[in-house]
C-alpha cells in the first residue's frame, strides 16, 4: 500500500483498528450486510488490518488529519495499543471509540482485578498449558542478530479515552449491527452536506435511557428474599421483571440501544452496552438498585440473601471495570 | 510509616441525626480526632455508592457512613436502604482489593454527640492501623507501575 496525502481517488479516507480486543467489533460491522458497499462508495479504506495488508509505517507516513473516520475498538493492554491509539489519533480528524472495550474496559479490563504476575501465571503456567520450560515473554531479548522487543505489557488495561481524547463512543460488545449501519448513514449525510454531526464526546449508536426502559417485562415493585442463579431455575416468569425473580439482571444501569435482547429472550442483562447517560460508575448505580430489591431489614438476613450474589465486583462491572470510578483492583496496581 | 500516618475520612452525616449528634459533640466541646471531614446529606438513604467509590479514589483511606438508628428514620425506612447498600458496597469494594474496615456505617442520634465522637475516635484507630489506602490518582498516572518509592516512602501519591 503507497497511499500518499489526502486520498489518491478523491474518497475521504477511513480506517479501523483493534487493539486489546476479540474481533467481535470487526464482525459485528461486517454483519451490516450490503451496507458495508455504502462503505465502499463512499470511503478509501485506508488501514483496516484485519481487512487489509497494511504497515504501521505507512499509516505513519499519512499527513496528520488526513483520515476522515477511524473506529477504534479494544483496550489499551500493551505500549503497541498505546502507540497506535496516539498514532491513529493524530491522523484522525474523527475518532470513535468503537464497542464496550475501547469506551470501558470490557472484558479484557476484567484482568484489572489481577496483577500481571498473576495474568501471566494463568496463561503460561496453568495444568492446560504445555510450557515444561516455563518460558515467559520477555519485553526485551538478545539475540546474535541484535536485540529484539516485544511491545510491553501494562500492568492495568485502560480506555481509548484515558490515552488519547476520543471525539465519539460507540458503545456494545459487539455494538448491534443496525446500530453501526444507522452511523454509517450518518456520517455519509454528513459527508454529503445533508446532516450535522453530534456534539463531540457524545454517545453514538445508543440511546440514553436504560435497558429497562426497553424492556417489555413488567415490573410490580416486588421484593425478592433470595437471588438465584439463572441455570438453577426450572422456571422463568416469562412476563414478569427478571431482576423481581431474583436473576441479577444488570438492565437498571445500562443503556439502551440492543433493544432489551437478552431480557426478551429470559436472559438477564449483563450489562454490555455500559452505562446509560448520567450513570456517575456503572457498579454503584447496580448496588444502589439490587438492595432496593432485597426485602428485609435486618442485616444478618441481608447477607444471607447477598451470599446469592456470589461475585458482586464481576456481577456489577463485567464490562465497565476500566472504566470505573476505582478502575483496577489492588493488586492489579500494587503489581 | 504507620506511626505519622493521619488518616483522612470523609464522614458522611444525615441532616437529622448524626449532623445534629457532630454538633453536639462540637457546643458540648467534646473532643475527638480531626481526621474526619463531615459531609452532610438530607439522609442516609441519599448516599449514592458512586459517593464512597469516588472519596476512596481520590484520596480518602476510609468512609463513615451516619444514618438514624433503626425505626427513627425522618424518612420512615431509607436508613434501612442505606444498609443493604452498604452491605453489598462492601462485598463489592472488597473484590477490589479495600478492606472491609475501611467503610464503616454507624448509626447515631441527635442526642449521641459523644457516642459519634467515641466512634470516629474508634475508626480513626482502625485506619491508622491498617494503613494509607494510597488508591492510584487515575488522572495522572502514566500506564506503568505505581512508584515503589513514594509508596514505601508515605508520599501522598
Amino acid at each position: 500500500m503507497t497511499t500518499q496525502s489526502p486520498s489518491t481517488n478523491g474518497k475521504p479516507k477511513f480506517a479501523m483498528y483493534w487493539a486489546a480486543s476479540c474481533g467481535g467489533c470487526e464482525i459485528a460491522v461486517l454483519n451490516i450486510g450490503e451496507k458495508i458497499l455504502d462503505v465502499d462508495a463512499n470511503f478509501e479504506v485506508a488501514f483496516w488490518p484485519v481487512a487489509m495488508d497494511a504497515k504501521y509505517k505507512d499509516v505513519e507516513a499519512m499527513p496528520d488529519g488526513s483520515i476522515l473516520l477511524t473506529l477504534f475498538n479494544g483496550g489499551i493492554r500493551n505500549s503497541e495499543n498505546e502507540e497506535i491509539a496516539k498514532l491513529l489519533r493524530r491522523k484522525s480528524q474523527i475518532l470513535v471509540a468503537f464497542g464496550s472495550c475501547a469506551s470501558e474496559g470490557c472484558i479484557p479490563g476484567l484482568a484489572n482485578l489481577s496483577s500481571s504476575n498473576q495474568i501471566l501465571d494463568t496463561v503460561y503456567s496453568t495444568v492446560s498449558t504445555d510450557n515444561p520450560q516455563g518460558i515467559r515473554p520477555q519485553h526485551k531479548y538478545a539475540m546474535p542478530e541484535g536485540e529484539i522487543q516485544i511491545p510491553k505489557f501494562y500492568p492495568v488495561l485502560r480506555t481509548l479515552d484515558q490515552v488519547v481524547p476520543v471525539d465519539y463512543y460507540m458503545p456494545g460488545c459487539p455494538p448491534e449491527s443496525h446500530q453501526i449501519a444507522a452511523v454509517i448513514d450518518l456520517v455519509i449525510k454528513v459527508l454529503h452536506g445533508e446532516a450535522q454531526l453530534p456534539p463531540k464526546g457524545a454517545v453514538i449508536g445508543a440511546g440514553g435511557s436504560t435497558v429497562c426502559d426497553d424492556c417489555p417485562r413488567k415490573r410490580n415493585v416486588k421484593l425478592i428474599k433470595k437471588f438465584v442463579r439463572i441455570q438453577d431455575l426450572e422456571h422463568i416468569d416469562p412476563e414478569l421483571c427478571l431482576l423481581e425473580q431474583g436473576i441479577p439482571c444488570n438492565g437498571p444501569a445500562t443503556r439502551s440501544g440492543c433493544g432489551a435482547l437478552c431480557p426478551q429472550a429470559s436472559a438477564q442483562c449483563i450489562g454490555c452496552y455500559g452505562p446509560a447517560d448520567g450513570v456517575v460508575d456503572y457498579g454503584a448505580r447496580l448496588v444502589a438498585a439490587f438492595a432496593s430489591v432485597i426485602d428485609s431489614n435486618d442485616p444478618e438476613e441481608i447477607e444471607h440473601i447477598l451470599d446469592g450474589i456470589p461475585d458482586p465486583t464481576g456481577q456489577f462491572y463485567r464490562f465497565n471495570l476500566a472504566g470505573s470510578l476505582l478502575r483496577a483492583a489492588r493488586p492489579a496496581w500494587e503489581g | 510509616m504507620t506511626e505519622n500516618f493521619e488518616p483522612t475520612i470523609i464522614g458522611f452525616t444525615c441532616n437529622w441525626c448524626s449532623y445534629r449528634a457532630a454538633d453536639l459533640a462540637g457546643t458540648a466541646r467534646v473532643k475527638y480526632p480531626p481526621n474526619v471531614r463531615l459531609i452532610r446529606l438530607m439522609c442516609s438513604g441519599r448516599l449514592d455508592p458512586a459517593f464512597v467509590m469516588k472519596a476512596l479514589a481520590e484520596g480518602a483511606d476510609g468512609v463513615l457512613i451516619t444514618g438514624c438508628h433503626p425505626g427513627e428514620c425522618h424518612y420512615l425506612e431509607q436508613n434501612y436502604k442505606a444498609l443493604r447498600r452498604f452491605l453489598l458496597l462492601r462485598r463489592t469494594l472488597a473484590g477490589m482489593g479495600i478492606e472491609p474496615g475501611r467503610v464503616k456505617l454507624v448509626w447515631a442520634s441527635a442526642a449521641e454527640g459523644v457516642r459519634l465522637a467515641n466512634e470516629i475516635a474508634t475508626m480513626v484507630e482502625e485506619i491508622r492501623a491498617l494503613g494509607p489506602l494510597r488508591w492510584p490518582r487515575w488522572h495522572t498516572w502514566n500506564g506503568l507501575f505505581i512508584e515503589e518509592k513514594s509508596r514505601a516512602e508515605g508520599v501522598p501519591a
